[in-house]
């Protein structure tokens, strides 16, 4: 059914359609809306679930943990600095092998004190362990959260997922979004089949020490089923498109690239506004096109190469910074390119909520065809001087 | 200098929500810090996250907005690094009590020589009106849509408890107890707190009956119990009606403290 909804509560019924046993959030700005919904849903009986009201976001994940471990489908939704504060408990999470959901309302990081988005809070969990898919728009989000369990929970992957959506861009923002049944979602997801779960009948510790002589292979098992996870996000992905339309097969997705000249490359709403301008552009007869990445973790290093083989030269539109370096996607783009020749130019835009144009897609377009990149793209002229 | 010297006058207005009572308290704790007739530049305010911790926005002198819950850990590195600065702290009782609950005991355990000025609200505000630990037993949030259900902390009795040298509750309705509240924590050495209960019409109020900010002020008024009647009512064994709170001084000891100048 076809429905006019604000972002948050899409992805909010469709994380209700995807019967989570257990919920514990803690409210922050701009993820409050989900979980406030959620509340709602488990007070009226309309989602049978436990809600847990818990002190901070380091408690919530903690939570999550234990509930996962008990055997029950599990989700929690943060952003920003409750990401930050989550940060151990992510690492647990991926170590413990605990297929935990938890949308992640992109936002930028204090300090100073933003409350608007960027990435840089979901990328900067990006060596957990977590698979990270990144969505364009409200119907992709409401998608991916179905996906997400169906492959986090599958037993030759037992990995937790974050499905991240730009704060307020599209939280906040009422799109036509097309919602699920539930016995739709049923078909699509089969019930919570935990691998192995706390049952004091065969007791079995989580998260216990390693020695030297181990802890590298735990975090090789890791690494390795990011690496089926490709293949699963895929097959997943495509049986979504045959059951409801939406394709989501291909972990990175081209935008007018077969006979593009420049492509840009991005993740999450900025790839709607930047195949508007890639629109314009066309009709001027520049060819440019986009590559759209929408898993980020495990990464997609040989698709990219694939997708961006006949480009001359690539623009990476990076909403965050690895501070002292370069965009963290720009940096694995340039080494999922490396000895193509192919020219991978590097801008950090939108943080902290700057607004990006069309005509500055066109402004980043034509300093990429001057061959000049790796940089900060938008900053007030005060600084520059 | 008057309380007026202590505003930065070109940050106001305020963020503050109409009818929002933390203006009031400002007011109060800046009345209680001209009294001191301490320098601008020996003073610093710490706060966390939250609309109390918005105030040190609002204040002529150095500042930190940390991160949620952590203001005490913040201010105890300003006092241990500097003894001879006047640390005050704004948080309220998400900040204090839920996500940064454990460096208030252990600010309070160490008796670290600050003041802090809690504003109680029962609810997080900046958020939306979501349940917070002092969000009372039946009451309406955003998170809790048919009544809390949890115990609440007792934010005054905690800090008693966890060994603070100066403990006092007020409301934003008792403005002249407050203040002399707030002055009697900036003499004190040690850790001292003042709760300040405030209004809060849009994320509490509105929700729980209480819609009209005066209906909110005149709850503060009319559910205020003074301690020493409370303990006098207990000792009697008379029944104590269930709707009250205590405000008062709670404590006011001189247990060894971190921090204090020598």
């Amino acid at each position: 059914m076809m429905q006019f909804m604000e972002g948050s509560l899409a992805v909010a019924d469709a994380v209700r359609l995807c019967r989570p046993q257990v919920i514990s959030a803690y409210p922050i700005t701009p993820q409050t809306h989900i979980v406030e919904a959620l509340a709602d849903m488990v007070a009226n009986c309309t989602l049978d679930a436990e809600y847990i009201t818990v002190e901070s976001e380091f408690s919530a994940l903690s939570a999550c943990i234990g509930a996962s471990a008990a055997g029950s489908r599990v989700y929690s939704a943060t952003t920003s600095q409750g990401l930050a504060l989550m940060f151990e408990v992510c690492f647990n999470v991926a170590g413990m092998r605990l297929p935990i959901v938890m949308t992640i309302v992109n936002r930028a990081l204090s300090a100073p004190l933003s409350i608007w988005n960027d990435q840089q809070d979901s990328i900067s969990l990006r060596d957990s362990g977590w698979m990270q898919l990144y969505a364009e728009d409200n119907q992709e989000a409401t998608d991916l959260h179905y996906l997400a369990y169906r492959v986090a929970e599958d037993h030759e992957i037992l990995l937790p997922a974050m499905v991240c959506f730009d704060g307020f861009i599209l939280s906040h923002t009422y799109e036509p979004v097309e919602t699920l049944s539930q016995d739709q979602v049923d078909a699509y997801l089969p019930a919570f089949r935990p691998y192995q779960r706390l049952d004091a009948a065969d007791p079995i510790s989580f998260g216990m020490f390693a020695s030297p002589d181990y802890y590298m292979e735990f975090r090789y098992e890791i690494d390795r089923a990011l690496e089926r996870a490709k293949e699963r996000i895929a097959r997943a992905g495509k049986e979504f498109g045959k059951q409801f339309g939406r394709d989501y097969s291909a972990l990175v997705e081209g935008y007018q690239l077969e006979d593009a000249e420049t492509a840009f490359v991005a993740m999450g709403s900025l790839c709607g506004t930047v195949k508007d301008a890639i629109d314009e552009m066309r009709a001027q007869g520049k060819k440019v096109g986009l590559l759209k990445i929408r898993c980020y973790r495990p990464f997609p290093g040989p698709d990219i190469a694939k997708a961006l083989a006949g480009v001359k030269r690539v623009a990476v539109l990076d909403k965050n910074i690895s501070l002292g370096s370069k965009g963290a996607v720009g940096l694995e783009v340039k080494d999922a390119l490396y000895g193509s020749g192919i020219a991978v130019y590097d801008y950090i835009v939108g943080l902290g909520g700057r607004d990006l144009k069309k005509s500055d897609i066109a402004a980043i377009a034509a300093l990429a065809e001057k061959g000049q990149g790796d940089q900060f793209y938008g900053l007030r002229q005060e600084v520059l001087r | 200098m008057t309380f007026r010297d202590w505003y930065r006058v070109d940050r106001l207005p305020t963020i503050y929500c109409a009818g929002c009572g933390n203006g009031t308290v400002i007011n109060c704790a800046l009345h209680a810090v001209d009294a001191m007739a301490w320098k601008q530049e020996e003073t610093v305010f710490v706060s966390g996250i939250g609309c109390s911790s918005r105030a040190p926005g609002y204040i002529a002198t150095d500042s930190l907005h940390t991160t949620h819950g952590r203001a005490l850990a913040f201010a105890t590195g300003v006092k241990l690094a500097r003894p001879d600065l006047h640390v005050v702290i704004f948080t309220g009782d998400g900040d204090l009590a839920a996500i940064g609950g454990n460096h208030f005991i252990h600010a309070c355990r160490r008796n670290v020589d600050m003041t802090v000025i809690c504003m109680n609200n029962w609810i997080y505000g900046m958020t939306g009106g979501q349940g917070s630990p002092t969000t009372p037993v039946g009451a309406l949030s955003t998170t809790t849509p048919y009544g809390s259900a949890e115990g609440v902390f007792d934010i005054s009795e905690l800090a008693v408890a966890a060994g603070a040298n100066h403990v006092a509750r007020w409301t934003s309705y008792h403005v002249k107890e407050l203040t002399r509240a707030i002055q009697t924590g900036l003499e004190t050495p040690g850790f001292s707190l003042i709760e300040a209960l405030v209004q809060c019409p849009t994320g509490y109020g509105r929700r729980n009956r209480l819609r009209e900010v005066s209906d909110m002020i005149e709850f503060l008024k009319t559910h205020a119990m003074l301690l020493s009647r409370y303990r006098k009512m207990v000792a009697e064994g008379k029944p104590v009606p269930a709707d009250i709170f205590t405000v008062g001084e709670f404590v006011r000891r001189n247990r060894p403290a971190m921090g204090v100048p020598p």
